[in-house]
């Protein structure tokens, strides 16, 4: 039996007391449905002192209507519980679509929109038994001083993992942060940092507590996901898109973000050549194959780095054309 | 409940109450198996990825190697142990019997609870909703045909049997 690392346990009831936990506790790691966190921690690759468990928080279990048509998703609501949520399924139906490819039925039950959004990133050096780790040598990630998949570089390129960032960027997603110290609200794009160890631009005692999707009539988004096993796995390749075209089909504006290539999600600029047009097999094709010129999937995820590359184009052009038609 | 040592842990399983003192990481699977002798539920990858620990909490699928057992208090959990009444199978299990679905059984536990939730939603699953149904329990056995087959056995029965009292009732 692979058994957890001992740690304390806290279950505050509200933010705040969640909040006061951590300046009590130093070390202390947030833990909602656990899906991410306990793997890993029965890996070792990480070793908490002290969790604090969000399930029992009420504040972060509600989903609401702004009055400025925005929708509020508290981050821990399980994923299936968002799937189920008559308000998301009425104006998210994106959203809707997607999650049924995060992992598996059981692992939706627990796992919250908070922790997919927060995922540890992933890399073929690191989830693996400490046994394993230790026979190659470790890396950066783990207790070693070299990159496995880079050893000549200084930095770790575990890739940002999770299925839903690509596609609530893409959507315009702000969430909100909150701590001892207060309050903060930020585009989800600005959460992530392209370093496979810090990936997060958040102080650890910041917790997630909800997702603001912005009003988005007449936008049509959608994800797709390369993976081998059609049951479940992680991404090797996720593309995110949000089209929004005016009366006469012009597209106004456009959002490509992809998930599995570096340490963060990536926005791709290239979108832009969307934006004015009238969307056609050839304009998108030529724009996903900029996109994926643009981006540069490294050895250590499923799939060949070279065959990742070209799924970008294919998976890019096959949604944007889905979402054109 | 913030010392490392051990706290009371109140469980209701299959509509039992068990009380016992374990530490506060002991995961669902490990209390399970190890302090309420319910080896039904069995431990395969222990990382999320095989679903053979799966258990129903309040009716609906979780893995007990990643739920810890406080977390699952004050919840109605069901383990493989409490799915037959009495000694009498359900038509789940019973197809599960007929139809060779069970190899080295595994993954039968689990499967059946699965497959269970599904028919308590959907009577009349097409043979895509039940592989989509079971998508996240893994055979290693591989006999995902015959499972498949069971399943759609046991829905024909069952709707049968409602057909049956239905007539017989009018
Ligand atoms: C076998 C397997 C397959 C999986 N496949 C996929 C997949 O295909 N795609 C995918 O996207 N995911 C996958 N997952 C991961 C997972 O099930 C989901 O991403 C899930 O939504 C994670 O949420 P959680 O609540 O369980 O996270 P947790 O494990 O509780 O937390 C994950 C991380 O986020 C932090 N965190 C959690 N909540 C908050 C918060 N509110 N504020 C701040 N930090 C927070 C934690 O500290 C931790 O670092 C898989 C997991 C397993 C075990
Ligand atoms: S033992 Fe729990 S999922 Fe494999
Ligand atoms: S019957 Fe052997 S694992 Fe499924």
């Amino acid at each position: 039996m692979i058994r957890l690392p001992p740690f304390r346990f806290f279950t505050p009831g509200t933010l705040t007391e969640a909040t006061r936990l951590f300046a009590e506790h130093e070390r202390a790691v947030v833990v909602s449905g656990g899906t991410d966190l306990y793997p890993n921690m029965k890996r070792l690759q990480v070793s908490p002192p002290s969790l604090i468990s969000l399930r029992g928080v009420r504040e972060l279990k509600t989903i609401q209507a702004g009055a400025d048509g925005s929708i509020h998703l508290g981050a821990g609501m399980t994923l299936t519980q968002i799937e189920r949520h008559a308000l998301v399924r009425e104006r998210v139906p994106s959203l809707v679509e997607a999650i049924p490819l995060v992992s598996t039925l059981p692992l939706r039950n627990m796992g919250t929109l908070g922790g997919n959004l927060c995922l540890d990133t992933r890399c073929h050096f690191i989830n693996q038994t400490p046994f394993w780790r230790q026979a190659v040598g470790s890396c950066l990630k783990d207790v070693g001083d070299v990159c496995r998949v880079a050893p000549g570089g200084s930095r770790c390129w575990a890739i940002a993992s999770a299925d839903l960032p690509p596609l609530l960027i893409a959507l315009g997603a702000r969430i909100r942060l909150v701590s001892e110290r207060g309050e903060r609200e930020i585009p989800l794009s600005e959460l992530y940092r392209d370093d496979g160890i810090h990936y997060l631009n958040k102080m650890q005692d910041e917790i997630l507590t909800r997702v603001i999707l912005p009003r988005n009539e007449n936008v049509r988004a959608g994800y797709l996901k390369l993976r081998r096993r059609g049951a479940f796995d992680f991404p090797s390749l996720g593309v995110g898109a949000a089209l929004q075209f005016n009366a006469d089909g012009v597209c106004e504006s456009a959002r490509v973000v992809l998930g599995a290539v570096t340490s963060k999600p990536l926005e791709m600029p290239q979108a832009q050549g969307l934006v004015g047009e009238k969307l056609s097999a050839p304009l998108i094709a030529g724009v996903a194959e900029a996109i994926a010129l643009q981006a540069r999937p490294l050895q250590l995820a499923d799939y060949t780095y070279a065959f990742r590359k070209q799924m970008v184009a294919v998976y890019t052009s096959k949604l944007l054309n889905r979402l054109a038609d | 409940m913030s010392e490392t040592e051990n706290v009371v842990v109140t469980l209701n399983v299959n509509g039992e109450t068990h009380t016992v003192l374990a530490p506060p990481y002991e995961t669902l699977l490990e209390t399970l198996r190890e302090r309420l002798d319910l080896t039904g539920t069995k431990h395969g990858c222990e990382l999320g990825e095989c679903s053979a620990c799966m258990v129903l909490m309040d009716g609906e699928p979780v893995l007990s190697c990643l739920t810890l057992s406080l977390e699952a208090q004050g919840h109605a959990l069901t383990t493989i142990e409490g799915v037959a009444k009495n000694g009498v199978l359900t038509p789940l299990q019973q197809a599960y019997i007929e139809s060779g679905a069970s190899q080295c059984g595994y993954c039968t536990p689990a499967m059946v609870l699965s497959a269970q939730t599904l028919l308590d939603k959907n009577p009349s699953p097409t043979r895509q909703e039940i592989r989509d149904a079971i998508a996240g329990n893994l055979c290693r056995c591989t006999g995902y045909v015959q499972i498949v087959d069971a399943v759609e056995l046991a829905a024909k029965r069952m709707r049968e049997s409602v057909e049956d009292r239905v007539r017989r009732e009018t």
